[in-house]
């Protein structure tokens, strides 16, 4: 039989309940909060801090996701429920209308201007991983351009699936292989048969004779030339022989 | 990660269980007692930020966070509701100590019902004498009541929850 006392002090040596600190130190953004939302892109898994978004994964799993978002940005994650507006921002970005702030503390600063380089990238384009390399005065740096996108950890969001090989080939893919990124670009809008056509004949850029510009073959300025006056381009140095500067929207080389 | 949210992140660990036990005997369910748990913790999230490093030295981190938590539950009894946290998926049971003597869960949740029913100066009283356990000079700082006070509470309340006016022995 016990006492009334000896029972009270049994009450003072329950638990907080499992989890109780991790919601806590996600709710003062000390940890990340992340929960799965239907896309376009099907299931995606994406975690949240005060600070933005800061990672999003196809995982097949809350286990898994948690699990690789352990490794990939080395914080505590905690399932919770979504701020209010978070499903509608998720599928406005995805659509292309962009008003998400991302998280990417924890990257390198090269990596961090790799992927707002990236996030410039409009929707139904691609650029070379050299572009990014230049854009961001690091011209020499082309492999780990390739690296810091191979770890991006906001893939979808920061469209790293927009980047493609220097030759025009669509080039390898961390969110799923190079069939996942074919896919992406495609519901995009891009032709990726066509780019890899123009790929494989050595073509780079595209020109327009009434305007003597020339672009990447994906950029919306030279999209409504009529077919008649485009002109197929191997390299800049050519380009620039036959008289085109390059676009000043797509900058396929340092304008002069 | 700065110097404060790693203290508050060390505080959090050390002390959660505490204040939970503290706001289930004083609110008297598992809900709201993870409701005031989680208040008090943010209360003192936000104090820790505009503390000076000395203020934060000298802090006694259990005392304070007592304190934090018996102001949470006033002002929840007052009506003054505190903005409600989203709280996600209710927590499974968890095994209690099995050692002998130990209450079930459903035992212990009674007996929180009990203690929250009491008016809360005798509630307050018994909860940190008896459940947390502090000294009377502890509890009476505290609450910032003199002694005498609390003693007398403590054992009204202890009076009240045993439901009748039998001599206490064990007080």
């Amino acid at each position: 039989m016990t006492t009334l006392t000896t029972d009270l002090k049994r009450l003072g040596e329950v638990k907080a309940p499992p989890g109780f600190a991790d919601r806590l130190l996600a709710h003062v953004g000390m940890a990340d909060s992340y929960n799965h939302f239907e896309t376009v892109l099907g299931t995606v898994y994406v975690a949240w801090n005060r600070q933005g978004v800061s990672a999003a994964s196809r995982s097949a799993s809350a286990a898994e996701f948690e699990e690789w978002f352990r490794k990939e940005v080395g914080r505590n994650v905690v399932a919770a429920d979504p701020p209010r507006d978070l499903a509608a921002k998720i599928d406005d970005e995805l659509q292309g209308r962009r008003r998400m702030r991302f998280d990417l503390r924890g990257l390198t600063p090269f990596e961090q201007a790799v992927l707002r380089k990236t996030s410039e990238i409009p929707r139904g384009e691609v650029r070379p991983y050299g572009w990014v390399a230049r854009e961001i005065g690091r011209p020499a740096a082309v492999r780990a351009v390739g690296t810091a996108l191979a770890n991006n950890p906001i893939p979808y969001f920061i469209p790293c699936h927009r980047v493609v090989r220097m030759d025009g080939q669509i080039g390898n893919y961390g969110g799923g292989g190079p069939e996942a990124k074919r896919s992406i670009l495609t519901m995009e809008g891009v032709g990726v048969k066509r780019l890899e056509e123009l790929a494989r004949t050595g073509v780079r850029y595209q020109g327009v004779k009434t305007t003597k510009i020339f672009c990447y073959p994906t950029c919306h300025t030279g999209r409504h030339a009529l077919e008649k006056n485009l002109v197929w381009l191997h390299d800049e140095a050519s380009a620039r022989a036959a008289g085109f500067r390059p676009c000043k929207v797509c900058r396929p080389a340092a304008v002069a | 990660m700065d110097g404060t949210e790693r203290l508050f992140e060390r505080m959090v660990h050390e002390h959660q269980d505490r204040v939970f036990a503290l706001s289930l005997a004083l609110t008297g369910n598992r809900h709201d007692a993870e409701e005031v748990a989680q208040d008090t913790f943010l209360r003192a999230y936000r104090a820790l930020v505009t503390y000076e490093p000395d203020r934060i030295r000298e802090l006694k981190q259990r005392a304070w966070l007592h304190r934090i938590a018996l102001n949470v539950v006033r002002n929840r009894v007052r009506g003054v509701r505190p903005r409600l946290v989203e709280l996600n998926g209710s927590e499974p049971d968890h095994a209690l100590g099995t050692e002998d003597g130990a209450l079930l869960k459903i035992e212990l949740d009674a007996l929180a019902v009990r203690v929250a029913g009491l008016p809360p100066r005798y509630r307050e009283a018994v909860v940190l004498r008896h459940v947390q356990e502090l000294s009377y000079q502890e509890a009476a700082h505290a609450l910032g009541q003199p002694v005498g006070t609390v003693k007398a509470n403590v054992h009204r309340g202890l009076k009240l929850l045993r439901g009748d006016d039998h001599d206490d022995s064990d007080n």
